[in-house]
């Protein structure tokens, strides 16, 4: 790492130099705050370079993740350690003001996901108008910012109206979810016209990331409902370590990962065949299931450690499947409960079907009656929700033990597109082009 | 609020300031050395400044705390007019004030404990401040704008005394209506009223907004005892009187307002910043829920600043100016949907979901709203 680093820091005292670039970067910014700040990067750089000889597996935290490719990032995107997600409404009618809308996001998302502020930055504008950025993220790295954008059901039909003439395009695979047993949604926390998927290492990169976007799109589009999440829950690099659950178990030890392009092509993206009529514009894309689970936290820890190990069919130390020794060992099903939920969930018992999960801990503070509002915000991504999450939720619901300790609160469903091609390319263009 | 109101204000002569200074002078405030600032050293018990005498353009006070509390410092112009302030200087911390001002007399206030009228020291600023050359336009919409303001001050004081003689008579009913329309006015031009700073702690502080040992005074301890009490006590109809004293004080002073046509939009911008925190929340008027009433007079004194502002900012910037005239024509319709009589409906029947539309339709002209200073300050 040692030597982007060096190439980092050499780039932003260059910025400080150049009084006339237009479009500083964070790091740029950084250096003109004082030849001493510049200074301490590079010796900290020095430091850095002599501590990282060795390999180093783990990606550097200030780095950029590419925005554009054939799928978007933030899906097989190694999973990053903090989330704001936004769903939005729609308040335009005008399809025009739209697309102009996806394209601008597509500016700004392109600029801040390489570590940039958005428009003309966050200071040195003018002085009477608000800057275009909102500079929280001034100082801060890239930290591996992704924005992952979606599309809910009701862009496509509200009210039986064909809001933005794109009616014919909606996707079989785009279903209204049925109702689960045991759900108690509120409206407040579900659905929405499009959603943006916020992940970076860093919470106020994210939270900076989704507030621009907010800003940028009032007046064509509202806040709907947003979720912050502070502890991934599962990894997309399973060689690393399964975080932990707010119930303390490693959950979704068997998740696809980001780089097992057979397991996406076959699980995570839509093929260009999956959908006749509708659903060309989604190949290369892929579908994300929002569900904000609240978790009973304080009956949780009132119950014994045998039972909490029951209901999810692992120890909680190693992680490991009933009577195995290690987490990654291949779980014996027969050997779990039948309502344990590592056995309802896994793809033996689900005809084999794998979805890609990337969910966060929550936790809102406390509800008002002092217990802690906490769970999972559950996140997964899917070719196709009818023969994943659905059978899969549907299953789960009936006979989860875990049931007990669980609440669905919010629920959401989206078409995420194919990843943006290029600097002409847009959110959605697929769709709407 | 009244914290919130402070800063609003002083944002307003900032604003004013940068526009009248120019690009040339903000360099000119970069390039001040300390040697040029008017030292201020702020103690518990002190305020003292390194120079009582100083020339008219930018000034730069260059602030020390050496108390242990909390403080701020405001520079005033005459009648309270708050020319610039900067709240929270810790103890044993450092702040940098500038401002431009013009020749005259003027009281440089150290306020520990962020409280009270502070202690004050008269400055006197000579010579002649740098005037603005502006765009004949402008100076036409301030003058125009100015005549507004006047206008609601002086036809708000009879609907103000029809209230207040409702309030003395101890007619209950009688003040309920009166009460609403008895604001609207002074809704419409909120922004320069609190320009004053002494007035608006007076006469629209709410509950929560007192200090400690703040007497609670002006139109919404009447609206808590018409709504919440049921009976006007003794104490509320003197309270009346003394709610038509300090509007004739603002009816008296506020054409001398320092506006210029960034304050102007800036204030337009402040409005919908009031409706966006008070008035959606139902907090302005929580006991007589009458708060689309201010929300419609805060969206009309916004709408008026923007009118008057428009044919420059459309020079300048014609697709905000589109944008503009579509988002305040649709927060009009927006409003239209709970028009009952001469009036509105009571905020308590509008729903949750509804009050979510309205805080978009805010949010969508607020937005573009705060661009408008922008457009109109070259």
């Amino acid at each position: 790492m040692a030597a982007p680093e060096s190439e980092e820091i050499a780039r932003s005292t260059a910025g400080a130099r150049d009084e006339n670039a237009r479009t500083p970067s964070r790091r740029a910014l950084l250096g003109w705050g004082g030849a001493g700040l510049a200074l301490g990067a590079v010796a900290a750089g020095g430091t850095a370079a002599v501590l990282n000889t060795g390999d180093d597996p783990a990606p550097a935290a200030e780095s950029a993740v590419p925005f554009h490719g054939p799928h978007q990032a933030g899906i097989a995107t190694a999973v990053q350690d903090r989330l704001h997600f936004a769903a939005f409404d729609v308040t335009t009618d005008d399809r025009a003001e739209l697309i102009a809308l996806l394209k601008e996001w597509t500016a700004a998302a392109a600029r801040m996901t390489a570590g940039r502020p958005v428009g003309e930055g966050a200071v040195g504008g003018p002085a009477e108008a608000p800057p275009d950025d909102t500079g929280e993220a001034l100082d801060l790295k890239p930290s591996r910012l992704t924005l992952t954008f979606g599309i809910g059901p009701t862009l496509f039909e509200k009210k039986g109206e064909d809001r933005f003439g794109i009616k014919d395009k909606r996707p079989a695979a785009l279903v209204d979810l049925p109702k689960f047993p045991g759900d108690n949604l509120e409206a407040a926390r579900s659905g929405g016209d499009l959603c943006v998927q916020a992940c970076a290492d860093d919470p106020q990169v994210a939270v900076h990331a989704i507030r621009n976007l907010a800003r940028i799109g009032f007046g064509k589009v509202a806040v709907r409902w947003s979720q912050l999440g502070f502890g991934k829950t599962s990894s997309t690099t399973p060689d690393a370590h399964t975080p932990r659950n707010m119930f303390g178990f490693k959950d979704g030890t068997r998740n696809i990962a980001g780089t097992d392009t057979a397991a996406l092509d076959t699980h995570v993206w839509v093929g260009k065949n999956d959908d006749k009529g509708a659903g060309a514009w989604m190949a290369g894309g892929s579908y994300l299931v929002a569900r904000r689970i609240r978790m009973h936290i304080e009956t949780w820890d009132r119950t014994s450690l045998k039972e909490q190990e029951d209901i999810f069919g692992r120890d909680k130390g190693e992680g490991a499947p009933v009577g195995k020794q290690r987490e990654f060992d291949a779980p014996h099903l027969k050997s779990m409960l039948p309502t344990a939920h590592v056995r309802l969930a896994h793809p033996d018992s689900n005809n084999g079907v794998r979805i890609l999960r990337r969910g966060y801990s929550f936790t809102d503070g406390t509800d008002g009656l002092g217990r802690l509002d906490a769970g999972l915000f559950f996140l997964a991504y899917q070719r196709d929700v009818r023969d994943g999450f659905v059978p899969l939720q549907r299953s789960l619901a009936r006979s989860d033990a875990l049931n007990e300790y669980i609440q669905h609160v919010g629920s959401a469903l989206f078409a995420v597109p194919p990843g943006v091609r290029g600097e002409d390319d847009w959110w959605g263009r697929t769709l709407f082009a | 609020m009244r914290a919130l109101r402070s800063a609003t204000a002083a944002a307003i002569t900032v604003a004013a300031a940068l526009t009248a200074a120019g690009c040339a002078a903000k360099s000119e405030v970069a390039g001040t050395g300390k040697a040029g600032a008017v030292q201020v050293t702020a103690s518990d018990d002190a305020c003292e400044v390194s120079r009582k005498e100083f020339p008219a353009g930018h000034v730069r006070l260059a602030v020390e705390n050496k108390g242990s509390k909390v403080t701020e410092v405001y520079v005033y112009a005459p009648g309270d007019r708050i020319v610039t302030e900067r709240e929270n200087i810790g103890p044993g911390t450092k702040a940098a004030i500038t401002a431009e001002v013009k020749a005259g007399a003027y009281e440089i206030a150290c306020k520990p404990g962020m409280k009270g009228d502070g202690i004050r020291q008269k400055v006197t600023v000579t010579g002649k401040g740098a005037p603005a050359k502006r765009d004949p336009k402008l100076d036409a919409a301030v003058a125009e704008y100015r005549k507004y303001v006047q206008r609601q001050a002086d036809e708000t004081l009879p609907k103000a005394e029809e209230f207040a003689g409702a309030v003395k008579s101890g007619d209950l009913e009688a003040a309920k209506k009166a009460y609403a329309p008895s604001r609207i006015g002074w809704e419409r031009t909120e922004p320069v009223a609190e320009s004053f700073g002494d007035i608006d702690p007076k006469v629209d502080v709410r509950a929560d907004g007192l200090e400690d040992g703040q007497k609670w005074t002006g139109w919404h301890k009447l609206e808590q005892s018409l709504w919440q009490q049921k009976k006007i006590s003794a104490d509320d109809k003197k309270l009346a009187d003394q709610l038509i004293k300090d509007l004739e004080d603002w009816q008296q002073r506020v054409g001398k307002a320092e506006i210029t046509p960034t304050s102007m939009a800036n204030g337009a911008k402040e409005l919908l910043d009031e409706v966006y925190t008070g008035k959606v929340t139902g907090e302005e008027e929580r006991y007589s829920h009458t708060d689309l009433v201010d929300f419609q007079a805060n969206v009309e004194g916004a709408e008026k600043a923007y009118e008057l502002l428009k044919p420059v900012a459309k020079k300048n910037d014609p697709a905000l100016v589109k944008e503009l005239d579509k988002q305040f024509e649709a927060i009009g319709k927006q409003l239209d949907e709970y028009r009952e009589g001469d009036g509105f409906v009571a905020y308590d029947t509008v729903s949750k979901g509804d009050r979510k539309d309205l805080s978009d339709g805010v949010s969508a002209l607020a937005e573009p709203l705060s661009k408008l200073a922008a457009a109109v300050a070259e």
